[in-house]
């Protein structure tokens, strides 16, 4: 474990090394110590220690069932949800431990979006101020505006603008997963989680919320769990290849993909497993 | 072939169970309508003496005493029902709903007749000690109805809330709502045909059931005025008098049923009509 830890010190709070310059963990706004994942008796997650910077996308790649989105998802603590799911090691987010937040205000700091969009079966309004709206925001005029702002963010204002009350069960998937990103949004998120946000699109939807990724990324801490190479390729500044568990090597999005140090590594990109 | 013979089969058992209910509908309509013909429509509906032997077929009180029982006890099992519920699809631990389940399913197993004489021995006593007035009343049997269409109204709405997808909840939760918002938030309006079929099938259940209903309501011919007072409803009057009834009084009784058919058909059709999903 020591040795494949060794590729990560750069990331590591305090072994400080100069060999990565661009990912100093001074700008890290979420990271993982030793994280262990368990379901009953089975490690789903092995000893991760990753950083993810502040204003840049981060990618976690690697084959179907490697632990992608169970690393994902114990960063807001939707894991808990799986009976029996347990975790050990230390999450931080601005450097403090996420378990000395309340797991409601994590969430609202740490937001998440879901392989299936999955907008609520209420008029597109109101899934927008659902994240208001249960945090107290009742005000019918500020609510407009949050509603127009985060529609604005993901580009469907004008699409949608005279849809507000019709059902979002009625957009296509693409507006549904935009949708379902506005809605995040509005509760004004640090850390934006994705789990595969693009597999239920078609190729031209995936490009489009791609570049929603990167107008976002202005203002965000983004993490992007993909089986879709090109896709971490394309939109990524920054990569963690996952095998069994175990995170194996991480890096920038260009060195992972062009000089990969794990052979693992370097077969998964070039296509040979997974 | 064979596959054919097994079609025509079903169609034509699936056949002959539609056309019962219309041969019933047939021969309640036909006693009925001739009686509400010869004493007019609004007479026997909108008057209130009821005396068979002079000639007098008025059945309001009864009218108003089925609904009013029946709302009531909607009301009441309907609160309590999806309460029951929804603490059962999201905050009861699972081995409590292992066991809880299949009770509440045996609950729906009890004979009414069971349900009527433990109105009589603890409710009558109870409400009278309470509230004075006779114990008889249009309270008891909402109670006692509310109580028995529990478990129609739980095991229904609790199957609506878990067939809402996960994913939804995930979604809510994952804003930073507690379960408690997304409960009442996200997963019921998402259930909420399937919650409101739940009580139209509780209140079918009310507005038909009869026996425990003589035992605790009393059974008066007047129009009851308030909870406490005796009341009389369509399906008891029906069970009450058809011993002993012949001529225009039985045709009478058939009458009773045809409204009562038409009361449930238009309760039916509100209910339907508000559960229609809105798109
Ligand atoms: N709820 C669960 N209960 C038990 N095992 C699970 C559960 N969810 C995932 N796993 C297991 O954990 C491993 C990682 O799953 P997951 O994080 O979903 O992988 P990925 O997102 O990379 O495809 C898999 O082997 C999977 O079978
Ligand atoms: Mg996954």
């Amino acid at each position: 474990m020591d040795s494949k830890l060794s590729t990560l010190d750069p990331l590591n709070p305090r072994p400080l090394e100069p060999s990565l310059p661009k990912l100093e963990t001074r700008n890290s706004k979420l990271e993982t110590q030793n994280l262990n994942v368990f379901y009953g008796n089975f490690q789903a997650v092995k000893s991760v220690s990753i950083a993810f910077p502040c204003k840049a996308i981060t990618a976690i790649i690697g084959p179907s069932g490697c632990g992608k989105s169970t690393l994902l998802r114990s960063l807001n603590r939707m894991n808990e949800l799986v009976d029996g799911a347990r975790i050990k090691g230390t999450i931080l987010l601005d450097g403090s431990d996420i378990y000395r937040l309340s797991v409601l205000e994590l969430r609202k700091r740490v937001g998440m979006v879901f392989q299936r969009p999955n907008a609520f079966p209420l008029p597109v309004f109101d899934n927008i101020a659902y994240g208001p709206r249960i945090h107290g925001t009742n005000n019918g005029s500020e609510l407009q505006a949050i509603v127009e702002r985060c529609l604005r963010s993901v580009h469907m204002w004008d699409e949608v603008k005279d849809k507000l009350n019709d059902s979002a069960l009625r957009l296509t998937d693409e507006q549904r997963q935009r949708l379902c990103i506005a809605r995040m949004l509005a509760v004004e998120p640090e850390v934006l989680l994705m789990d595969e946000p693009c597999s239920a699109l078609d190729p031209i939807a995936t490009l489009r919320i791609e570049d929603l990724m990167r107008s976002l990324k202005e203002k965000y801490c983004i993490v992007i769990v993909t089986h879709n190479m090109q896709q971490a390729a394309r939109v990524s500044d920054y990569t963690g290849f996952m095998l069994l568990g175990v995170l194996k090597e991480f890096g920038t999005t260009k060195q992972i993909f062009t000089t990969p140090r794990e052979t693992d590594t370097e077969n998964y990109i070039s296509g040979r497993f997974g | 072939m064979r596959e054919k013979l097994i079609e025509k089969g079903l169609l034509l058992v699936a056949f002959s169970a539609v056309a019962m209910i219309f041969l019933i509908a047939y021969l309640i309509f036909r006693e009925g309508v001739p009686l509400v013909a010869k004493v007019g429509v609004w007479d026997f509906i909108a008057s209130t003496r009821w005396a068979p032997s002079k000639g007098s077929f008025g059945i309001l009180p009864m009218i108003v005493g089925s609904l009013e029982v029946t709302l009531l006890a909607v009301i009441i099992g309907a609160t309590l029902g999806l309460s029951c519920a929804m603490f059962l699809a999201e905050f009861a631990p699972r081995w409590s709903v292992r066991i809880l389940k299949p009770m509440i399913e045996l609950l729906a197993g009890i004979p009414s007749v069971v349900y009527g004489f433990i109105g009589v021995v603890v409710l009558i006593p109870f409400i009278r000690r309470t509230f004075g007035g006779p114990g008889f009343s249009v309270l008891a049997a909402a109670i006692i109805l509310g109580i028995m269409i529990l478990p129609t109204v739980i095991a229904i709405s609790l199957d609506a809330l878990n067939a809402v997808p996960p994913l939804y909840k995930e979604g809510s939760l994952a804003l930073g709502a507690t379960r408690w918002q997304t409960l009442h938030r996200v997963v019921l309006p998402a259930a909420r045909s399937g919650i409101i079929a739940a009580f139209i099938l509780g209140m079918g259940r009310a507005i038909g059931e009869t026996m425990a209903v003589i035992m605790v309501a009393g059974n008066a011919l007047t129009m009851p005025t308030s909870l406490l007072q005796p009341v009389r409803t369509l399906t008891s009057n029906i069970a009450l008098e058809m011993g002993y009834a012949s001529g225009d009084h039985q045709a009478a009784l058939f009458a009773t049923g045809m409204v009562l058919f038409v009361i449930i058909a238009i309760l039916n059709t509100i209910a339907l009509v508000i559960a229609r999903p809105r798109t």
